[in-house]
């Protein structure tokens, strides 16, 4: 929790410690902080949500034996496993090359937003003791599992890089560089995301465990495993653009990394919006019920 | 209402909020005023509360959650250089007051100023990630608390320094690994290190070995020189009584007595019905 106000400035005869801080806790009557001092202490605290995902990710690493190459290895392999799916399933793959530079930028940028979501979905629930014993704005602990994603997203991008010099049809452009607009759009996202579900997990439990389904869901209705070109004229085309996010940040993404085409204002509106939607939403939603989280987790 | 009274300074700045209170951030006699404070919480039966058990309820028609009224209109002052003991049975209320000091849960109505940082120096001790080393835990739980980088690194050895005296070290192993004895020097350690202004101790010497207790209290009144204020709570209706000059005892939430800790414990015994001796004094 965050007190009503909290004056650094001290009275001048306080007793033995001059600087003095004043701390005044009140009833919060519409539900939030306030939000000028909420947003203070976050960022005076933000080397904490730094450090938080620092040592968790140290945490993680020491289980496995790939260690950080795991990070790598893992979206390769999953998109070796979507490509041979769908090779499979369609002749895609061997018609048309690019097709595996596709699934696998998109699938890597689609990991940063789902990292966000299954990171931070726990975050708060396993960070019990803290909670319990220490007063600090608890977004940070999301906003740690949002810096997770974010770091495991960067090595990634190194492959995507490689992907791109390798294949001989890429068009390089200074407009690629537009790109980190979208990778940004979905920080925020995932943001949005992570501080929703953490709030869901204090108070169901099993959020954690209908996640890889939404997930999943979201995967095959997003352009990850097939282009937007493939619905083009289809009637359900207009809707998809517009009731899900991952489609413009996706479309956005990919149009200007690999075709170096700067996307119509629809793509750059759509993803805006609801990117900063989800941001604002996610977060405020988690802001109003976090003072329940000190009695709600034991 | 709430009576304002006792505040006889002239004050420099007068906010008056909707609710009527006057907070007086100027005052410098006092270390804490606690007014009207109720806390009030909706908490759940189910020990992992799932949204399939809520479907399920509510096919039922039944509700899991209750409402705790942990404090029911506490109000006292801490003077400056006061040591408060803080007694009353299990679920009197005693761990939530001190959360609500430390602006950890928010009061649900009434009003609460501190003069300066409440430690949250708490009977759960540091440490919220067993696969992380002490000195990790004790990095992010400074950071969390406020404290830059740099303050908690300067710290950290001090702290490990004091928690690992007469024994072997351990600090730099998984918490996971640790003795509750181990946990409880670390909590303390960190509690006195980080210079709270307030200093809240709840339970902290019960756990420990005997060097370590008497490490613990040398310690405390050392910090009770040097703190604004103290608060203690304990079982230990002897220990109130040597360390504070002042003393509550809270009973369901709501303040029962407030005076001298002789004549406070006493009063808690009488009501408790049981008689004063030498080890049973040491358990209530």
């Amino acid at each position: 929790m965050v007190p009503v106000t909290s004056d650094p400035s001290s009275t001048s005869e306080a007793g033995a410690t001059p600087q003095v801080r004043y701390f005044h806790y009140a009833p919060h009557h519409n539900g939030l902080p306030p939000m000028g001092t909420y947003l203070k202490e976050l960022w005076q605290r933000r080397d904490f949500a730094y450090e938080l995902s620092r040592a968790n990710m140290r945490a993680d690493n020491s289980a496995t034996v790939f260690g950080t190459i795991w990070l790598v290895l893992n979206p390769i392999l999953m998109a070796g496993v979507y490509f041979l799916l769908v090779n499979i399933l369609t002749s895609r793959g061997r018609s048309n090359p690019e097709y595996f530079v596709h699934l696998t930028t998109s699938l890597f940028v689609f990991t940063l937003i789902t990292t966000c979501a299954n990171t931070g979905t726990t975050s708060v629930t396993t960070a019990g003791k803290l909670i319990l014993n220490t007063a600090f704005p608890r977004l940070l602990i999301p906003l740690a599992a949002v810096i997770t994603a974010v770091m495991r997203f960067l090595p990634t991008l190194v492959v995507t890089l490689i992907l791109l010099i390798v294949t001989p049809s890429t068009h390089w452009s200074p407009t690629m560089l537009l790109a980190v607009v979208f990778v940004l759009l979905m920080v925020l996202l995932g943001t949005g995301i992570a501080s929703f579900f953490a709030t869901c997990q204090v108070y169901f439990r099993d959020t954690v465990n209908f996640l890889p389904y939404f997930i999943r869901i979201w995967l095959y209705l997003s352009p990850v495993l097939w282009v937007p070109n493939d619905i083009a004229g289809n009637a359900l085309q207009p809707i998809a653009q517009i009731v899900n996010p991952a489609y413009s940040l996706l479309t956005g993404y990919t149009s200007l990394l690999l075709h170096g085409t700067i996307p119509g204002p629809t793509v750059w509106l759509t993803a805006a919006v609801w990117s900063i939607a989800v941001f604002l939403l996610g977060t405020l939603f988690f802001i109003w019920r976090e003072r329940d989280f000190a009695v709600r987790i034991f | 209402m709430i009576s304002l009274s006792e505040s006889s300074e002239p004050r420099l700045k007068i906010r008056a909020r909707k609710d009527g209170y006057v907070p007086e951030p100027e005052r410098t006699d006092l270390a804490v005023r606690v007014r009207d404070l109720h806390v009030t919480y909706k908490t759940t039966f189910e020990k992992r509360p799932t949204l399939k058990q809520a479907l399920v309820r509510f096919g039922r028609g039944v509700r899991a959650t209750q409402t705790v009224e942990a404090l029911k209109g506490v109000s006292f002052d801490v003077k400056n250089g006061t040591t408060l003991g803080v007694i009353g049975s299990n679920g009197a209320g005693k761990s939530t007051l001190l959360r609500v000091l430390a602006g950890i849960i928010p009061p649900s109505e009434g009003n609460v100023e501190t003069w300066g940082r409440a430690s949250t120096m708490l009977a759960l001790g540091v440490g919220f990630n067993a696969a992380l080393t002490g000195r990790e835990n004790i990095l992010l739980g400074g950071l969390a608390a406020g404290l830059t980088k740099k303050q908690v690194l300067d710290r950290t050895q001090q702290i490990a320094d004091w928690a690992e005296e007469g024994s072997d070290r351990f600090i730099d192993r998984p918490m996971r690994t640790y003795s509750s004895g181990q946990n409880a020097r670390v909590g303390f350690s960190v509690g006195v290190h980080m210079d709270p202004d307030i200093l809240m101790v709840d339970e902290a010497l019960s756990t420990g070995d005997a060097g370590f207790r008497e490490r613990a209290a040398h310690k405390l009144e050392e910090l009770r020189a040097q703190a604004r204020a103290m608060l203690f709570v304990s079982h230990g209706l002897n220990s109130v009584r040597e360390l504070c000059n002042d003393c509550i005892w809270l009973d369901h939430g709501r303040l029962v007595m407030r005076g001298h800790p002789d004549e406070v414990t006493a009063a808690y015994l009488e009501f408790l019905h049981v008689k004063e001796t030498g080890m049973n004094a040491e358990e209530y």
